[in-house]
């Protein structure tokens, strides 16, 4: 049996939804003006979207958002793979489109959950639940608690420190400040984070992304239907997906993500190995999320992320530029941020990211972590 | 006694309602495979190692070491009140659990043993005193 994948994918449109504080659309309004503005970049309309891929719209999230659209799919996804959901759909959209089961896939997100105020820490789970009686019951605030026993036991068995720690926040906020659309833009020192007020040890509050409304939507199609493009499309090299736990007993190895699964997979189908790698746009829910992505992508050794990041090499100037947007910690959270990572990754290959573009990028990884360090995706993109 | 004589008398579900029961004597119960002898926690209908039906309920030693740990310093319900410490353990026996500090302030890697906490309107939970 040949390759698979071996007809080209690109994603031939991009956008974000309003960000920050929206309240004059609903999720749905913010993903359908997303949808329209990705749709006009690869030089589409509605009437060509046959595949839709949707998280966290609600109940049978896709068939919500294509009613609210007008559109009747032949290849649909609503997958719960939590904020790495994006990632997961831009593999599962290769595989679709590539196998001729769709051929213009809308993958798209929209939250209010800042003007909403609906986030809470709460521990999940009906009474019954294994949830309740294992884990709520001890009133480990979700999802930060489950990330503070990672970063707890990667500190004991590697000495990772919370400056370490502290250094992707910086360098997060160093991105921001180039970038107009980030909510946080005031300067942060590692000092001021390890100031920052305690949440659950070791992390701090500025550990932490934000809690902020947005969203976004990208076009996954054929290299036929991208030459139409208005601008670049941006090639889909590989794609992987992965998860390890739902509850935090269950995770094999607390020092071990899904993206380590995720990375193979996806550097793998590439043919790439992280030394490739321009611009890198992981998933920074928690300083720890994007230390572990380092090891577990294969940028450092197992152990060695804290030493990694040290002296800024993530920042601007930095050897490897990681969360260029600013990231979740600084740009944007919108309870689920796989999406906007895809959108970074995209329009840092086009070059078009103005004031935070890395110069003659040519390729990008997008990697998405989501639940409870539960679940991973990672995509490889290409400029050629 | 069987599963549904435990889920009527109650708390748990179907597959979880003996542990419960047991902890009502504060023993603490894991999963063991007759076949392979791995355990598991929590339970389910047969063993994940080898797939086979002769599981049971067996008491564990109730020595575990913390795996890791974390101090919440924020008020996530009003059942909790912190700044208050949850771990993980590693049981003797291989599974881990989550649990409360009874007695001491342990670090990862320190020895603890079972403990239990008595609740109003459910079976006790288990927690850890640093041994």
């Amino acid at each position: 049996m040949g390759q698979v994948n071996d007809s080209p994918i690109y994603i031939a449109g991009v956008a974000e939804t309003p960000l920050g504080e929206v309240h004059d659309q609903t999720e749905l309004s913010m993903v359908a003006l997303a949808a329209r503005e990705a749709l006009d970049e690869a030089g589409m309309t509605l009437k060509d979207v046959d595949g839709i891929f949707v998280n966290y719209m609600g109940e049978e999230g896709s068939v919500q958002v294509a009613e609210y659209l007008g559109i009747q799919p032949r290849y649909a996804d609503s997958s719960d793979l939590g904020g790495a959901a994006f990632e997961a759909f831009v593999h599962h959209a290769m595989n679709a489109v590539s196998n001729g089961r769709c051929e213009v896939a809308l993958i798209c997100y929209a939250s209010r959950q800042r003007t909403r105020r609906s986030r809470s820490m709460a521990p999940r789970g009906d009474d019954d639940s294994l949830t309740a009686q294992f884990q709520g019951a001890y009133g480990l605030p979700s999802p930060i608690g489950h990330y503070a026993m990672i970063a707890a036991r990667h500190m004991h068995q590697y000495g990772t420190t919370s400056e370490q720690l502290a250094e992707i926040a910086v360098a997060a906020r160093k991105w921001a400040q180039k970038n107009p659309k980030a909510w946080k833009q005031d300067p942060l020192t590692i000092e001021d984070v390890l100031n920052s007020r305690m949440i659950s040890t070791p992390l701090h509050r500025d550990d932490c992304c934000l809690v902020t409304d947005g969203g976004g939507a990208i076009i996954v199609t054929t290299q036929e239907r991208a030459r139409n493009a208005a601008k670049k499309a941006i090639r889909v090299l590989g794609a992987g997906e992965s998860h390890t736990h739902w509850h935090i007993s269950q995770m094999p190895d607390l020092t071990v993500s899904a993206g380590q699964v995720s990375g193979r997979e996806a550097f793998g189908q590439a043919g790439i190995t992280p030394a490739d790698v321009d611009v890198l746009v992981p998933y920074d829910s928690f300083t720890i999320t994007v230390l572990m992505a380092l090891e577990d992508l294969g940028f450092c050794a197992k152990g060695e992320g804290g030493a990694f990041v040290e002296g800024g090499r993530l920042a601007p100037g930095g050897s490897l530029p990681a969360m260029t947007m600013g990231g979740g910690l600084s740009y944007n959270h919108p309870g689920a941020l796989g999406l906007l990572l895809l959108v970074e990754a995209v329009r840092q290959l086009r070059w078009e990211a103005d004031g935070r573009q890395i110069e003659d990028a040519e390729i990008a990884v997008a990697h998405g972590v989501g639940g409870v360090f539960s679940t991973s995706g990672t995509v490889v993109l290409a400029r050629d | 006694m069987t599963n549904e004589e435990t889920i009527e008398n109650g708390y748990g579900d179907a597959l979880s309602a003996p542990f419960w029961q047991a902890a009502k004597e504060h023993k603490l119960l894991l999963q063991q495979c007759g076949n392979c002898s791995h355990f598991q926690f929590y339970p389910r209908p047969y063993c994940l190692e080898c797939q086979s039906d002769d599981v049971s309920w067996v008491e564990a030693s109730g020595k575990g070491t913390v795996y890791s740990q974390t101090t919440v310093h924020v008020q996530v319900s009003p059942d909790f009140n912190p700044p208050y410490t949850v771990v993980l353990v590693e049981l003797e026996e291989g599974p881990r659990l989550l649990g409360h500090v009874s007695e001491g302030e342990p670090a990862i890697g320190d020895q603890v043993t079972i403990d239990w906490n008595e609740r109003e309107d459910k079976p006790p939970l288990p927690v850890f005193s640093v041994a």
